[in-house]
């Protein structure tokens, strides 16, 4: 064992005083990015992981069909409005599919929206595509106007055999103020 | 050092500068009182509100911040420094030392708190209120909705974190570097044992708890996301480091209480305590385990099934070494020759009533079973029976104990088993029925209920008052022994009483083995 000083209540002080500070920083450094990882690894939690999906070429698979169901919620006090076009489609795995949300800015100010998405059943999630997603980037919208926002995604052939339904959820939180700062955006 | 001896400093510099062990001990009893007294006043506040469905007394709003200060006040105000200062009083006189290893950060350690507990309590007096998001300050409620003294709330468990590892690391050196020549590890007593295994659960955890707060402060004032989900943070990554700490935490605080009762049975045995080793080895057991089980607390939040699974067999593992602990203690007591002073009869207290809400607890621990017990009053009869019933009638019968080696006088029998059995049969008032509301499906945290909870509220509330208005008798006894107490100089206050602490005069005089004693 290493010896910081002869002194014996110095030297278990002074290592003790380490532990303390290490497992401060463990919090940050380990805790954090092994929740992350974690969740992502294991495809647990439901999230997606938000990076934007660059399609292979694969053969569709006919001989299933998966129904994938939309939801779309407003988190407290978020006043726009928010819908899926369509609320749900059946798909097959490897196939390319589109559809498109609804949101509109009610209010006379300019605001800025982020959508959050989390798919049910978790274990789906890795399997779960999106090459296009509105939820990759915030959503400014002017006073009192409306947009269109588009998805696009593929399920994967892996999706395991029992799944036959997806539910995509998408929250939309208001982050008119944390965006106007210099926090940059995700 | 010179040759000469005076007593200690006169008037308040006395105990501002102190570096002695026995006033810093003495210190963090008579404030952990007071903070018992206060959580307590606000818990009667709750069961006056509960006692009637309806609301009668309070706002729901205000409701929530008693709830919240109750917890946070009993947990980091009365619990931990009740027994931080039972180790600075006892630890060095049971080793043979003369002091803990750093007497001044021991001064510190004690200090800091005072000025934490103001600023935590002032948050009542502030804009929007005290916190209100319960002693487990979960994320988003704490930041992105929290009133503006959770900031002061923030700090003021920073202060306490830091008082909590300096007491710690004080522990640890003294007690690694400060024994008396030939007490080995294996011949300390278990209440020293007991409180070496805990700092070091404090130095690992108290740090985290650090780390969730800061990162709390970052989210509401530096515009970081760690748990808000629109910047693409998790509210459940919050859960999983509080609870990191928070599990370990709750061994923290009986751990301790275990060391005072193996000191307290074997004594009214007139016995040694039974299974030394096993004792030791269980306790850190108990404490490794505390690890690898936090999950416990979270089994509704999502987790795929693997991950209740193993939460689950983890947790019911602890109930292993814990069981071992009970019987050990029983079978100490089998075929002793029994007296039932009044430290005895809350240690006998605390084996019964913490058994049950061990068995609680392991009702709790079965996955499946929890969906239906989780956030519901049969949790809150649970912690009480363990964290009342259990570390506070063993911090209560530890004052009993040593009261008289403190200040060299007996308190007075009659009144102190009046104090048990109006606190025994108050608090089995009180949280019993607890029990019962909560399977049957009232939730925690609420100020008011579903008409079909009346009666055991009623019950409970009443309850309540009565193991309340038993503190105050207690009180009065501390009091009336320490300034008018029949004196006694026995060095051995009870005769059945092994250890160094009671080869001392009686009262301890200020300092204490300035040559460390014979070990045999």
């Amino acid at each position: 064992m290493l010896r910081v000083s002869k002194n014996p209540t110095v030297d278990i002080t002074a290592k003790l005083v380490v532990v303390s500070i290490a497992m401060f920083a463990f919090v940050f450094v380990v805790m954090v990015p092994l929740y992350n990882v974690l969740c992502d690894v294991l495809g647990i939690n439901g999230k997606t992981d938000g990076t934007q999906y660059t399609s292979v070429p694969v053969a569709v698979d006919e001989s299933r069909t998966i129904t994938v169901q939309f939801i779309a919620t407003n988190n407290e006090g978020m006043p726009w409005e928010f819908s899926p076009n369509v609320t749900a489609m059946k798909v097959n795995p490897g196939a390319v599919n589109d559809t498109v949300f609804y949101a509109r800015n009610p209010l006379p100010k300019d605001m800025v929206a982020q959508a959050i998405p989390s798919i049910s059943p978790a274990r789906a999630a890795p399997y779960f595509h999106k090459t296009e997603c509105f939820c990759f980037n915030q959503q400014p919208l002017s006073a009192q106007t409306d947009a269109e926002m588009p998805l696009q995604f593929i399920i994967d052939q892996e999706l395991p055999k029992d799944i036959q339904t997806i539910t995509l959820s998408y929250t939309i939180f208001d982050i008119t103020e944390a965006a106007s700062g210099s926090v940059a955006a995700r | 050092m010179g040759d000469h001896h005076h007593g200690p400093a006169k008037g308040l510099s006395r105990w501002l500068f102190t570096t002695n062990h026995k006033d810093i001990g003495t210190m963090y009893l008579w404030f952990s009182f007071a903070m018992f007294i206060l959580g307590g006043a606000f818990a009667m506040i709750i069961r006056a509100e509960l006692f009637q469905p309806g609301m009668q007394l309070v706002e729901p709003a205000f409701f929530n911040q008693m709830t919240t200060l109750h917890g946070l006040i009993m947990v980091f105000g009365a619990i931990m420094p009740s027994f931080v200062g039972l180790a600075n009083w006892m630890i060095p006189m049971m080793i043979g030392a003369p002091d803990m290893a750093l007497p001044r950060m021991n001064n510190w350690s004690f200090w800091i708190l005072p000025p934490a507990f103001l600023i935590l309590a002032s948050t009542l007096f502030m804009e929007g209120g005290a916190p209100a998001f319960g002693w487990t300050f979960y994320a988003p409620l704490s930041t992105i909705y929290a009133p503006p003294s959770v900031t002061y709330f923030i700090f003021s468990i920073h202060v306490l974190g830091l008082s909590s590892i300096m007491g710690s690391i004080n522990i640890i050196a003294t007690v690694m570097n400060m024994r008396a020549p030939g007490m080995t590890y294996m011949k300390m007593p278990l209440f020293v044992w007991t409180w070496l295994i805990t700092a070091f659960l404090l130095v690992a955890v108290m740090p985290v708890l650090a780390g969730a707060v800061t990162m709390m402060l970052m989210d509401i004032h530096f515009g970081t996301s760690f748990f808000s989900a629109a910047g693409g943070g998790d509210p459940v990554l919050f859960q999983h480091i509080f609870w990191f700490f928070g599990h370990p935490e709750v061994y923290i605080i009986i751990l301790p209480a275990f060391g005072v009762v193996s000191q307290i049975i074997p004594t009214f045995s007139r016995k040694p305590l039974f299974g030394y080793a096993s004792m030791v080895y269980a306790t850190a057991a108990i404490a490794f385990l505390s690890f690898i089980v936090w999950a416990h607390h979270m089994y509704t939040v999502g987790m795929p099934i693997a991950g209740e699974l193993f939460f689950m067999y983890a947790t019911m593992l602890i109930a292993v070494p814990t069981g071992v602990k009970v019987f050990n203690w029983i079978t100490t007591m089998w075929r002793g020759s029994m007296t039932f002073e009044t430290p005895m009869l809350f240690s006998i207290g605390f084996l019964v009533l913490f058994t049950i809400g061990g068995f609680t607890g392991l009702m709790l621990s079965i996955a499946p079973a929890d969906f239906q017990y989780h956030d519901s009053y049969f949790v809150v009869a649970h912690f009480h029976y363990v964290m009342v019933a259990g570390a506070v009638f063993s911090m209560t019968a530890a004052v009993y104990y040593w009261l008289p080696k403190w200040c060299g006088r007996m308190y007075n029998e009659t009144m102190g088993k009046t104090h048990f059995w109006i606190s025994f049969i108050g608090f089995n008032i009180t949280f019993f029925p607890q029990h019962f509301v909560g399977l049957a499906g009232m939730p925690r945290r609420i100020p008011d209920y579903a008409l079909q909870f009346a009666d055991f509220n009623m019950m409970s509330s009443i309850g309540a008052f009565i193991y309340g208005a038993s503190q105050i008798m207690f009180l009065y006894n501390v009091i009336a022994t320490i300034v008018a107490g029949k004196p006694t100089s026995d060095e051995k206050v009870w005769d059945g009483a092994e250890g160094l602490e009671w080869t001392l005069p009686t009262p301890a005089p200020y300092h204490t083995f300035e040559t460390p004693p014979a070990v045999r």
